[in-house]
């Protein structure tokens, strides 16, 4: 029997009906075609499939869709402004802070969470909230200097706006 | 020579926004219209005779469109060693019996993925078990049973190596020690399993194929040969790749099972590998068990050298023949060996094969010969930096027979590797450890057992009116950065920069021949056919610019900065944008195209160049627990020529968290033939808490034979992590290993022997 879920996902509503056991992140790519979220262990063991989900993130493969119903969900695709990228997705680039690009949507939704929650991280600090995501190209270092970077970044920005 | 306009400059990824917003496409995200799933039935003997397979009730389930056995397919049989027709061993599916468990048995394509995994559970196989083997000593044995018919002992590939006269070399040694190490394997764990998208073209009988794989060509030639079709009706594409290291070379049962399910079912067929089937089932770092014997004089200069190493090969060759082959390499590097002898055996066992993985051949070798050094170096009196200095090779060093040193910068980042530890490391605390382990690899391999008729890597450079560029060549970015460095090797060249050119990579339709992403090739072999292809544009651009400067022929014209000018009076000159309009319209409008070829000749036997360089790990041992803490990494390499700092660095970051990985954590646990850890949960990775800082410093050399100089990076840097380590804790706490995976209960088990011994 199928369910229904309502739920908003990068700003925009969705009232979709799907089976009960449906994986978010199934929900994600196989019906909003938000292919930006990556699956890699099956087992929820690499956090590649992170998303935000009501300001925290979570991983897509390890939940319910219907656990999100009337939350919001924002995805990597969500990000950017526009054309405009992200001051973390541009630290990214500019700190080569991924390779094969494949776990990269879900560091960065983890960095966000972070820095939306401490906007000054430590490396020690950042090195704990990114612990569970698995990366076999960088060897992390780049990912945590790049997170470093971006929170200066929003820290500058958030001046910028305060002084207008 | 002027500096460099592009090359040496940090540059950020050509294909960064793509991946830092999602947009990247990997075959993982791909579907088409019509697309059916599939889903493979395999074994669950590591050895057995197939006696009869019933498909029927898997047939009637509503939604499956195909059911396919061995027996169904073409019966070609394929692998990497295709010139040794005997070593192209593996089958689309196995037909008479099965030799690991994982092997696929039976191929479903169904119309979702759930259908295609309940016809699995539907199908019904008869199997009668064998007596199986899986340990190599086990399997050369006269008893062992057989697991490939024509392969007595189950040997299958054997490699010898030889140069001076060894025997004579220990005779005159003061101190010959030899010593026995286990290494034990590791898997590529890379983020994106394996999958294939195949989609199969009825009216004319070609295939289409996009693969996670590391070499487009290499796939197109597997699939070609084990479902007898012509090479040029199976189309390869490669999409974005979410990481190989070394276990996409090889065609895998993904590629080959969705291409011939779509010929039988007219639709596109995918297959993906899940988490359990990736540590099951595909290939990992090759096994061995290795006994060196060194003989030095009284103050530390090698004089011989003697290796025996037989490897865990597993069910089929794959790309572990070539291992074989580059371990009796590697473990002379990067020291000078007068008198060396190496014996090397592969042997068949009953697990999944095992083959290349990053820095294949050098990381197990390396292990053994970097801590067996330090411990006669211990013996002898002598510094470990000292005896690595000693013996050192110099700029011209020549292995008679095998290979060549062009550039060689490991005396200088010896020097600047003991000058760095003394400046920053000067306070040791207790049970605090140094240890150093030197490394080198090859610049992508000079050997053809693939059986290529063309060129080793091919580009072609197109310039159109308005000034772009499209650079068409197959090689194989997967997450290494050689997209961004192939468009920086063609802006150099031509004197613009990497925004006026489009990449059209990796498609095998399209595309001349690269042979693919493996032992560090596309820098040197691909950068060189990409330099070739835009000089020939660039001679076409000079050509004109001179006609129009009416200069006397001697005078030499610069490309550089979007300009063509004298490169004694750099204001007389044209822009390079005018300087194209002008050229095609001279060229009846034809648009000026390049074509640059690379293969080495006369370079020895292993590779054309060798980067290089020397570790320093600083690490902690807790003696009441055996954990090992890592405290500070050190890194001095020769690359050459770095082309993209941003990239090399990443590189040398990545290689080091696979090395201590190998070292201190990685562990793939069998038991009778089945992995007993394939997960992440069980299979430990280095994460990002554990993982040091680690210091680059770069001793650039200039290669003769590299683009601008460049040379192999950072996938030896796979080797010293964990030599280095072993070499910290023996320095710390006087604890030996001759194993790798130093988990805390091995090293305090070693440190206890130790203590019993009395230091």
């Amino acid at each position: 029997m199928k369910k229904e879920l309502r739920f908003v996902v990068n700003g925009d509503s969705y009232d979709i009906w799907i089976e009960p056991k449906t994986l978010l992140v199934q929900v994600l790519r196989d019906e909003l075609g938000l292919k930006g979220t990556r699956r890699s262990c099956d087992s929820g063991s690499c956090c590649a499939c992170t998303v935000i989900l009501n300001g925290k993130a979570v991983k897509s493969c390890s939940m319910l869709a219907l656990q999100a119903n009337g939350k919001e969900v924002l995805t990597i695709e969500g990000l950017a402004n526009g054309v405009n990228l992200h001051p973390i997705q541009q630290a990214f680039i500019d700190n080569w802070a991924f390779q094969c690009g494949f776990c990269t949507s879900g560091q960065i939704m983890a960095a966000k969470a972070l820095l939306d929650e401490n906007a000054n991280p430590t490396r020690e600090e950042i090195q704990r909230a990114m612990d569970g995501h698995l990366c076999r190209c960088t060897g992390y270092n780049m990912i945590t200097e790049a997170i470093q970077d971006a929170a200066k970044r929003l820290q500058g920005q958030k001046l910028q706006e305060a002084a207008k | 020579m002027s500096e460099y306009s592009v090359i040496g400059k940090p540059t950020t990824n050509v294909d960064g926004a793509a991946k830092v917003t999602g947009e990247a496409v990997y075959t993982f995200d791909m579907t088409l219209p019509n697309m059916l799933y599939g889903k493979l039935l395999r074994s669950p003997h590591p050895h057995a005779k197939i006696v009869s397979i019933d498909t029927s009730e898997a047939e009637k389930l509503p939604g499956v469109k195909a059911v396919i056995t061995g027996k169904d397919t073409p019966g070609g049989k394929y692998g990497l060693w295709r010139r040794f027709h005997e070593l192209a061993d593996q089958e689309v599916l196995a037909t008479t019996k099965v030799r690991f468990i994982g092997e696929p048995v039976v191929a479903v394509a169904a119309i979702s993925e759930d259908i295609a995994e309940k016809a699995i559970d539907l199908i019904k196989v008869e199997y009668e078990p064998l007596p199986a083997v899986f340990e190599p000593m086990e399997a050369i044995k006269d008893d062992a049973p057989v697991i490939h018919d024509g392969f007595e002992n189950n040997i299958n590939n054997t490699r010898h190596i030889e140069w001076g006269d060894v025997d004579e070399g220990f005779k005159n040694s003061d101190y010959v020690r030899e010593d026995r190490f286990t290494l034990f394997s590791q898997h590529p764990a890379y983020m994106e399993v394996h999958n294939t998208l195949a989609s199969y073209d009825k009216g004319s009988g070609r295939l289409t194929v996009w693969a996670s794989t590391q070499s487009p060509y290499f796939l197109q030639l597997g699939i070609s040969d084990a479902l007898k079709m012509r090479e040029g009706n199976v189309r390869v594409i490669k999409p974005h790749v979410g990481g190989g290291f070394g276990g996409k070379n090889s065609t895998m049962h993904d590629s080959v099972n969705a291409a011939f399910l779509s010929m039988k079912t007219g639709r596109p067929v995918k297959i993906v590998f899940n988490r359990e089937e990736e540590f099951t089932a595909t290939e990992h770092r090759t096994a061995m068990h290795l006994a060196i014997k060194i003989g030095l004089k009284k103050d530390g200069t090698i004089l011989a050298k003697e290796v025996k190493i037989i490897t865990d090969g597993g069910a089929y060759t794959g790309l572990g023949a070539t291992t074989l082959y580059l371990a009796g390499t590697f473990i002379t590097f990067p020291y000078k060996t007068p008198n060396y002898r190496y014996d090397g055996v592969r042997t068949y066992t009953n697990k999944m094969w095992a083959s290349s993985v990053r820095g294949f051949g050098a990381v197990p070798t390396v292990y053994a010969a970097e801590t067996q050094l330090d411990r006669a170096a211990h013996d002898l009196g002598i510094d470990p930096i000292e005896i690595r200095r000693r013996n050192a090779m110099t700029p011209g060093y020549e292995a008679p027979g095998q290979y060549m040193v062009k550039s060689c910068g490991i005396l200088p980042c010896i020097d600047k590797m003991e000058q760095r530890v003394k400046e920053k490391w000067t306070d040791l605390s207790k049970d605090e450890g140094i240890g150093f382990a030197a490394f080198a690899y090859m610049s992508g391999g000079i050997f053809n057992w693939i059986d290529t008729p063309y060129a080793f890597s091919g580009a072609m450079v197109k310039v159109n009116i308005d000034g772009t560029v499209d650079l068409f060549t197959q090689a194989s970015d997967i997450g290494q950065g050689h997209n961004t460095v192939s468009v920086m090797i063609c802006a150099e060249e031509l004197g613009i920069g990497v925004e006026d050119i489009r990449l059209h990579p990796a498609d095998t339709a399209t595309t001349l021949t690269d042979l693919g992403a493996w032992g560090s090739r596309e820098t040197l072999m691909n950068g060189n056919a990409i330099k070739a292809a835009a000089g020939e544009v660039k001679k076409v651009l000079v050509e004109v610019a001179r006609m129009k400067l009416g200069e006397n022929i001697v005078y030499d014209l610069e490309v550089k900065d979007k300009r063509i000018y004298l490169a004694l009076r750099p204001e007389r000159g044209f822009s390079y944008y005018d300087i194209v309009k002008d050229a095609i319209k001279r060229n009846d409008g034809e648009p000026i195209i390049g074509i640059g070829h690379y293969t080495p000749h006369r370079k020895g036997m292993i590779s054309p160049a060798y980067g290089m360089g020397i570790q320093a790990v600083k690490a902690k041992v807790d003696r009441e627990t055996g954990q090992v803490e890592v405290k500070d990494v050190i890194t001095v390499h020769d690359c050459g020529q770095t082309i993209n700092p941003l990239g090399a660095r990443g590189q040398v970051e990545g290689s080091t968290q696979m090395g201590l990985g190998f070292g201190l954590c990685e562990d793939m646990l069998t038991d009778n033939g089945m992995v007993l850890n394939p997960s992440f949960v069980d299979y430990k990775l280095i994460r990002s808490r554990d993982m040091p800082q680690i210091e680059l410093i770069d001793v650039p050399t200039y290669d003769p034979e590299g683009p601008y100089g460049a040379k192999e990076a950072a996938e030896a840097t796979t080797a010293p992590g964990a030599p280095a380590l072993a070499n910290a804790i023996y320095h710390a706490v006087g604890a030996e290993f001759n194993s790798n995976v130093l988990k805390p209960e091995k090293v305090l088990k070693a440190i206890r022997e130790k203590e019993k011994k009395g230091r």
